[in-house]
């Protein structure tokens, strides 16, 4: 087979047989129902249907502590976890750029396929189209996740409650530093790999500890925007302390040099939730038990402020508005 | 962090504005650094220091004090189609009247952030088909870093290497500022690294001329509560330094001497602070072909007045808050006037990490 | 108006650079704006350039005099 992607690979014939032939059924989707019919059919157990659709285009694909594949499984599979839901299901889009060589795809896909089976979840359905070369940036992956919903439970963005407190998983930034560390002209040595994780298991250990009202994961916009979010559609305030937030002094490092804030940073392995506050000490419990969780940690609870307000209080007891970050954070001299 | 983490302790810094109160003074006092400004909006010191420190922010931020026709014409440049605009990501927001350089680049136009001005000489090194133009900002610490490069891509003989320079120097503008009639500013927290490349004498007029107390601060929240502890103790004006650890009274003479080289004085245009005699840097004449200000280029008439008061805010004369645009038309997602672009302007300073102190209906907490 | 940032150090280069560490991030920079930098050293980085070296004493004098500040008219008030 050839050595990169081409437009034939694309085009519906014999070329795109030997493509998902030799490339991707071997990786994601052998054995399952996909190769053979147009969708699949599928047996749930009893509860609701969950379902998230995200689309993936990190630039570099592979990067220190994950690439383009496993963040396609986690990203997808960490969705439904913040409703509660126990993920069961993935579907994968490809879109390839030309010229994309075969063997960047293969990586991409043997590392999706080994983290959706550490998920726990199947790659059930899929489809590859091939663009030409310049109309897209190498590669693409779009996921859709199914997942389960117990009756009972109700989890949601909207659902923080005053008294609540804020916990969160470990440090935060590592996901953005390490994408960052390895950008073209940003001369950044820095030991910092991706959080990059599927939090199903972590989520669930979560649920049965204690009483977790709202839950989500911080990726792009960081904690500031996750929180802002939270307190509008949850109608509360919330009160973070800055001293308690976790950062890595390598993260720390790097912001301070291009001038960025650690809690606008994105994250793939994180988790910051509301929990019911004489739950919290449990749930702190059984996150810190929790390969994903051992550096978990209080950063704050739901105030008596305003709604939609979120509040940093700093580490000199003065108190400041944290607003949703307006956009993309470039790198600073100033 | 050796020597940042030394001076971040919260336990020195909340002892020091309880220092600061007991003084039982009152005074107003502003700093000239956005980085400064950055540094008290985040730590709140502010909040914590009002009524008896009343703490302005001047001119201190290159971006904001940009005019909107230097910026109209930067974006001019990055249209051109055979040039790479080669830039600190603090101009990638800034609005002109063609839209930012952002808004550029979605039509097409090749901008690139880079983090120091050597990259941009290494793009010009590795594209040597296109033109690649440097957006020179900043103050004479920044310009030092430019004129260095300059010289780096002039000894490689790259010839497609320009500089757009549109480099300012902070006295003239201290000057222009404490000329003004309502003045009113009892004290100066004077920017720690422009200090460390032109050392303190540049400063001394500010004192023996106008009898106002300065004080060369680092960036630290401990750091600039003791400079406002120095400056309301201080006996007679002086300018004295805080961050004695990083400035040395003379400066740093070798990044004086190649700024020198490569730049000199020009009149030069500060948004809110008008025409400023010898303010601004130009390339010298021997470095003409490198020069990218001497470009026809067409650049669009700015639109002028929209109600912004940024000018007023670079002055001290009012609050962000007392702009009637503040938080309403003019945010840092679309901002009207420059002080919301950089998060270190005056305005996205207040928006993002004050708007609690200073919102009349949050303010009893 | 300009960041910059206190960094060791760790090793001379050809051609006027230095490789630096900043808590755990190395980089390398220019040394063409500073004279007599040594391994060890503690540098101001602003821009990619060495603009500074920090000087140790001073700054061991400055947190003296902060903690002295601090500690002289405030032990009082807080608890």
């Amino acid at each position: 087979m050839e050595e990169r992607v081409t437009l034939s690979h694309g085009s519906g014939g014999r070329k795109m047989m030997e493509l998902l032939e030799e490339v991707v059924f071997p990786l994601i989707g052998g054995g399952s129902p996909w190769n053979a019919e147009d969708a699949a059919i599928l047996d749930l157990p009893p509860g609701r249907l969950a379902i998230t659709t995200d689309s993936f285009v990190v630039q570099p694909p592979f990067f220190p502590g994950g690439d383009i594949g496993k963040l396609a499984v986690c990203g997808t599979v960490n969705d439904l976890a913040m409703r509660g839901a126990r993920p069961l299901f993935l579907t994968m889009g490809l879109i390839l750029e030309e010229g994309l060589p075969i063997e960047t795809l293969r990586r991409a896909l043997r590392s999706a396929s080994e983290w959706a089976r550490k998920a726990g979840v199947g790659i059930v359905a899929g489809d590859t189209k091939v663009v030409g070369r310049g109309q897209a940036d190498g590669l693409y992956v779009n996921a859709t996740g199914v997942g389960i919903v117990k009756e009972s439970l109700e989890v949601g963005i909207s659902l923080a409650r005053p008294g609540d407190l804020l916990v969160i998983n470990g440090y935060v930034g590592d996901h953005e530093v390490a994408v960052l560390s390895c950008r073209d002209g940003l001369d950044l040595r820095v030991k910092v790999e991706s959080d990059c994780a599927p939090l199903a298991s972590l989520v669930e250990a979560m649920l049965s500890a204690g009483d977790v009202h709202a839950m989500r994961d911080p990726t792009r916009g960081g904690l500031a925007a996750v929180l802002s979010e939270m307190a509008t559609a949850s109608r509360v305030s919330l009160e973070l302390w800055e001293d308690r937030i976790p950062v890595r002094e390598e993260v720390r490092a790097v912001c301070e040099v291009l001038g960025l804030d650690p809690l606008l940073m994105a994250n793939e392995g994180k988790v910051v939730a509301a929990v019911r506050y004489d739950h919290a000490e449990r749930v702190l419990e059984a996150m810190r038990a929790h390969p994903l969780g051992r550096d978990a940690s209080v950063i704050g609870r739901v105030g008596e402020g305003r709604p939609g307000e979120v509040v940093l209080v700093t580490p000199l007891g003065s108190r400041r508005l944290l607003r949703m970050p307006s956009g993309e954070q470039f790198p600073r001299i100033c | 962090m050796r020597y940042v983490d030394d001076f971040r302790d919260p336990e020195v810094a909340r002892r020091l504005v309880r220092a600061v109160l007991d003084l039982g003074k009152k005074m107003t006092v502003m700093e000239v650094c956005g980085t400064h400004t950055m540094a008290i909006s985040r730590s709140g010191l502010r909040s914590l220091l009002a009524p008896a420190v009343d703490l302005l922010s001047g001119p201190g931020c290159p971006v904001c004090v940009t005019s909107e026709m230097d910026i109209a014409r930067a974006i001019a440049l990055a249209e051109l189609p055979d040039v790479i605009l080669a830039t600190f990501g603090d101009m990638m927001k800034v609005p002109g009247p063609q839209g930012t350089l952002m808004d550029a680049q979605s039509r097409g136009a090749r901008v690139k952030v880079v983090y120091s001005p050597l990259e941009a000489v290494k793009l010009a090194r590795e594209n040597p088909g296109d033109k690649v133009v440097f957006l020179g900002v900043g103050f004479e610490t920044t310009a030092p870093t430019v004129a260095a490069s300059l010289l780096v891509a002039r000894e490689e003989g790259l010839g497609n290497f320009y500089v757009l320079s549109l480099h300012k120097t902070v006295p003239p503008a201290l000057r222009a500022l404490v000329e003004q009639d309502d003045f009113r500013v009892e004290g100066f927290i004077l920017p720690g690294h422009v200090s460390a490349i032109i050392g303190t004498r540049p400063y001394r007029f500010l004192a023996e001329e106008f009898r106002i107390p300065c004080v060369i601060a680092g960036f630290e929240p401990a750091d600039v509560l003791r400079a406002i502890h120095l400056l309301m103790t201080m006996e007679r004006p002086e300018v004295e330094v805080e961050y004695s650890r990083a400035v040395k009274p003379e400066g740093n003479p070798k990044a004086k001497e190649i700024m020198e080289a490569v730049f000199q004085p020009c009149g030069a245009e500060w948004r809110g602070l008008g025409f400023i005699e010898d303010s601004g840097l130009r390339l010298r004449d021997e470095f003409e072909r490198h020069d990218a200000s001497l470009w026809e280029v067409e650049v669009p008439d700015a639109p002028g007045e929209r109600g912004c008061r940024c000018g007023d805010v670079l002055c001290g004369r009012i609050r962000p808050t007392d702009c009637p645009l503040f938080g309403r038309t003019c945010t840092p997602e679309s901002p009207v006037g420059p002080c919301m672009v950089s998060s270190e302007g005056t305005c996205a300073s207040y928006y993002l990490y004050e708007g609690l102190w200073h919102d009349p209906g949050s303010r009893e907490r | 108006m300009c960041l910059a940032v206190p960094a060791e150090v760790v090793e001379l280069r050809e051609g006027g650079t230095a490789l630096v560490r900043v808590g755990g991030l190395q980089q390398e920079i220019s040394l063409l704006l500073l004279d007599g930098v040594e391994v060890g050293d503690y540098v101001l980085v602003h821009a990619g350039f060495a603009i500074e070296k920090v000087d140790q004493q001073e700054a061991e004098r400055t947190r003296e005099l902060l903690e002295e500040l601090a500690g002289l008219e405030g032990e009082s008030e807080i608890r």
